[in-house]
């Protein structure tokens, strides 16, 4: 009860502490003092503490299974384990925003602490813009989403949470996501203070690239934590699915890793301001466009928490404000840049040009994909949706182009370079063509397309990796651009050489597949504090009469009474064993689906080098300080 | 007449122009060819001519209609005006159940048989997929 009112008033003081920052922060904007006026940052802390208070007095209601605040009720259970009680604090939609205004505070507070070397009215302007989006988002809790709603009389026993989240990947997740979304908010935030002070310059893209790194680290982790999720928790045995939610959260990656490459080239020579200033806006737009596309119900989606079109109206005039703003200040502000800049074809500029090429193009795709089908049912009620071969086959083809590229592209130096080293670059080339003929003439896959394919991506392996060993190039780069060509080749692999059986069977009957035998040995029903579960064993046989166990299950919770169906997995280094199982009440048979799928740790593996790529990167900007 | 400079742009320009209208072609044309369409079984008996594309199937699962045998789960779609036998080999929804809606994702036999290749995941009992929900007339 009490926790519940000191979280809202921390919320309406916080609201307030914004105002309050916009005003002494406009006053000290004109003021003749170069340092910035001590008192914004203690109200930028202050606002940052009201906003934890808030969020942690929901933890607490959370915890204590308060259920006179309406959010504990709809999405908590007493008999909860205590984890899931903590983590069911933001796995609703106004938990969540509740996190996601906690990180915006976060942030703008450590950029002021971060800036200090900056100027001091660009420091102001970013603060300010900030303060636009925190007190958006202020308003939109408040308003239209409020976790600390009352509850009278007060209930006995929440609805509980969605069982699907209850799970440690789903627990780490979206906030990790969030600090990627939210650390855009910055770097959108500062580059429209940087174009209205005309301050887009090597320092500024020097400064503004570790915010860069560090969302583009987060957005990354958190991208794949979801992909691990979906993988073991749904049951579909995949780790992409092109599902809109999934795409959602793509396309801010895709603009984010452009500006990523972008960035270099403002650093180093002070080109391409305008570009750098329209993907920073983009960036942000499209986090903000997922938050609102997931948040709206518009998608038809696993994260489609109750629909409710206040909310969706008040995103999307927020979202229209907040991109004709950004507009209209590049319109005013931006200065062309007539300096005479000559571009050769053969420069690490154009090669980031090219990869900025590629990743609007790949954006795109994604973002007719994920549209078209919520746009063709405004306009005509037509149900459709697109399916993974749109993009794969949109895709695929570039993506050939595209590795190429990267092997021997960000080799090349500023200004006007030349290709050096020919001779072991086609060396390379050629070991990866017969590399790949020799794997690929031994599957039963279409051998042309496979074999361009695989190759493509085998030879930025071997360039990434002798890159590694030679230590001439930039290391951190280098490491994530092998960490990419291993993703693509385990994906390749993983698809070529998945297997699948599925099949109904009865309770001590044995199936023979076409690579051995599945046995059901017996089942065992188990009693946990929320949920039932039925265990079954498995005994799997493969050609070699290796036997390995497998234990999937069933679980029924009590609250909301749900049936998920637990995947159990093998993991090894060279492949996945995946089997789950799903049972139709009142049949003696139960559905299996088992899977042989290679690689998988590998693609998790080569995620976490890209992003460890960009964590070296950030670390050696400080060194070099 | 013109500079080296003007020419090489308006070379590029045309490039740029170039691919991007491919780019807008190939697009355009393989969402034509991917995109999936949503049908309830009254739109299906309406149908004039048989499409062999792939389609999604929504509605109910009618009471007493689940027949599971070793290889396949047979069962009907209804929308209370008409329904549509199913089939499908493969792992169920959690909460996939008699009386409950579902979406199956497949290819028509005939008017009266439908292939699903695949069944959508629901993931909370009292939700229905508004495809569904409009399917069956709000009710």
């Amino acid at each position: 009860m009490l926790a519940n009112q000191i979280g809202y008033y921390s919320l309406l003081l916080g609201l307030l502490s914004s105002f309050l920052l916009c005003i002494v922060s406009a006053k000290d904007f004109n003021s003749s003092n170069n340092k910035i006026n001590q008192n914004i940052l203690s109200l930028s802390f202050l606002q940052l503490m009201l906003v934890v208070v808030s969020f942690l007095s929901l933890i607490i209601s959370f915890v204590n299974s308060d259920f006179s605040n309406e959010t504990v009720f709809n999405n908590s259970h007493t008999t909860k384990p205590l984890f899931y009680k903590i983590s069911g604090t933001w796995g609703n939609h106004e938990g969540s925003l509740l996190l996601w205004l906690m990180v915006l505070t976060l942030f703008i507070f450590l950029f002021l602490i971060k800036s200090r070397e900056q100027p001091k009215k660009y420091r102001i302007l970013t603060l300010l813009f900030q303060q636009i989006i925190i007190i958006g988002f202020f308003l939109f809790v408040l308003m239209t989403s409020n976790p600390f709603n009352y509850l009278f009389p007060v209930p006995n026993e929440g609805l509980g949470l969605n069982p699907i989240l209850q799970d440690p990947a789903l627990a780490i997740h979206p906030p990790i996501l969030y600090l990627g979304y939210v650390g855009t908010s910055v770097i959108f935030s500062s580059a429209l203070a940087a174009v209205v002070l005309n301050y887009i310059s090597k320092d500024w893209g020097q400064h503004i690239k570790k915010w860069v790194l560090v969302s583009w680290i987060f957005l990354t982790v958190g991208i794949m934590l979801g992909s691990i999720w979906a993988y073991y928790e749904l049951g579909w045995g995949g780790f992409w699915f092109w599902d809109p939610v999934e795409n959602i959260s793509l396309m801010p990656w895709l603009s984010l890793t452009a500006l990523l490459h972008c960035i270099t080239v403002l650093e180093k020579r002070n080109m391409f301001t305008s570009w750098v200033v329209i993907l920073s806006i983009s960036t942000f737009t499209l986090s903000m466009c997922g938050t609102f596309l997931v948040r709206s119900g518009i998608l038809n989606s696993i994260h489609t928490f109750a629909n409710d079109p206040a909310r969706g109206v008040f995103i999307l005039i927020f979202l229209f404000v907040l991109i004709s703003l950004s507009l209209i200040i590049f319109f005013i502000f931006q200065k062309k840049n007539y300096k005479d800049l000559q571009l050769f074809w053969l420069s690490r500029e154009t090669s980031v040009l090219i990869n900025n090429w590629f990743m609007m193009y790949f954006l795109s795709v994604v973002l007719i994909g994920t549209v078209y089908p919520i746009f063709l049912d405004v306009i005509s009620s037509e149900k459709i949706s697109v399916g993974p071969p749109f993009y794969q086959k949109l895709i695929t083809p570039f993506l050939i182009v595209f590795l190429l590229l990267m092997s021997f592209v960000p080799r090349l130096k500023w200004i006007k370079s030349k290709i050096d080293n020919k001779n072991s670059l086609i060396i390379i080339f050629i070991i990866s063509v017969m590399l790949s003929l020799l794997i690929i003439k031994n599957l039963k896959v279409d051998l042309l397309f496979n074999t361009i394919l695989v190759s493509a991506a085998f030879f930025l392996f071997f360039t990434t990796l002798k890159e590694l060993f030679d230590k001439k190039l930039n290391i951190a780069q280098t490491l994530s651009h092998f960490g990419f060509s291993l993703l693509v080749l385990s994906i390749l692999f993983n698809s070529i050489l998945s297997s699948e059986t599925i099949t109904n069977i009865k309770i001590g009957e044995r199936y023979n597949y076409s690579n051995g035998e599945i046995f059901l040995k017996r089942i065992e029903k188990k009693k946990e504090s929320n949920f039932e579960s039925i265990i079954a064993y498995f005994e799997i046989k493969d050609r070699n009469s290796k036997t390995i166990e497998l234990k999937p299950e069933i679980r029924i919770y009590n609250q909301p009474k749900t049936i998920t169906s637990e995947a159990d997995i093998k993991t090894s280094i060279l492949n996945d064993k995946f089997l789950v199982m799903s049972h139709v009440k009142g049949n003696e048979y139960f559905n299996i689906r088992y899977q042989v799928k290679p690689f998988m740790i590998w693609i998790w593996t080569s995620v976490l080098l890209i992003s460890f790529g960009g964590l070296m990167s950030l670390f050696k900007k400080k060194n070099e300080k | 007449m013109y500079g080296k400079k003007v020419k090489l742009r308006f070379i590029f320009l045309t490039l740029v122009l170039i691919s991007l209208i491919l780019t807008v072609f190939l697009v355009l044309q393989s969402l034509k060819e991917n995109v999936v369409y949503f049908q309830s079984p009254s739109e299906i008996k309406s149908l004039i001519e048989l499409d062999k594309k792939r389609i999604r199937i929504g509605g109910m699962v009618k009471e007493r209609s689940v027949f599971i045998n070793s290889d396949e789960i047979n069962f009907i779609i209804t929308d209370f005006k008409n329904e549509i036998n199913v089939s499908y080999s493969g792992v169920v929804p959690n909460l996939f159940a008699e009386g409950k809606g579902v979406v199956a994702e497949g290819f028509l036999k005939d008017k009266n048989y439908f292939s699903a290749t695949k069944i959508l995941a629901k993931h909370d009992e009292n939700y229905m997929p508004p495809e569904v929900k409009e399917a069956l007339g709000d009710k």
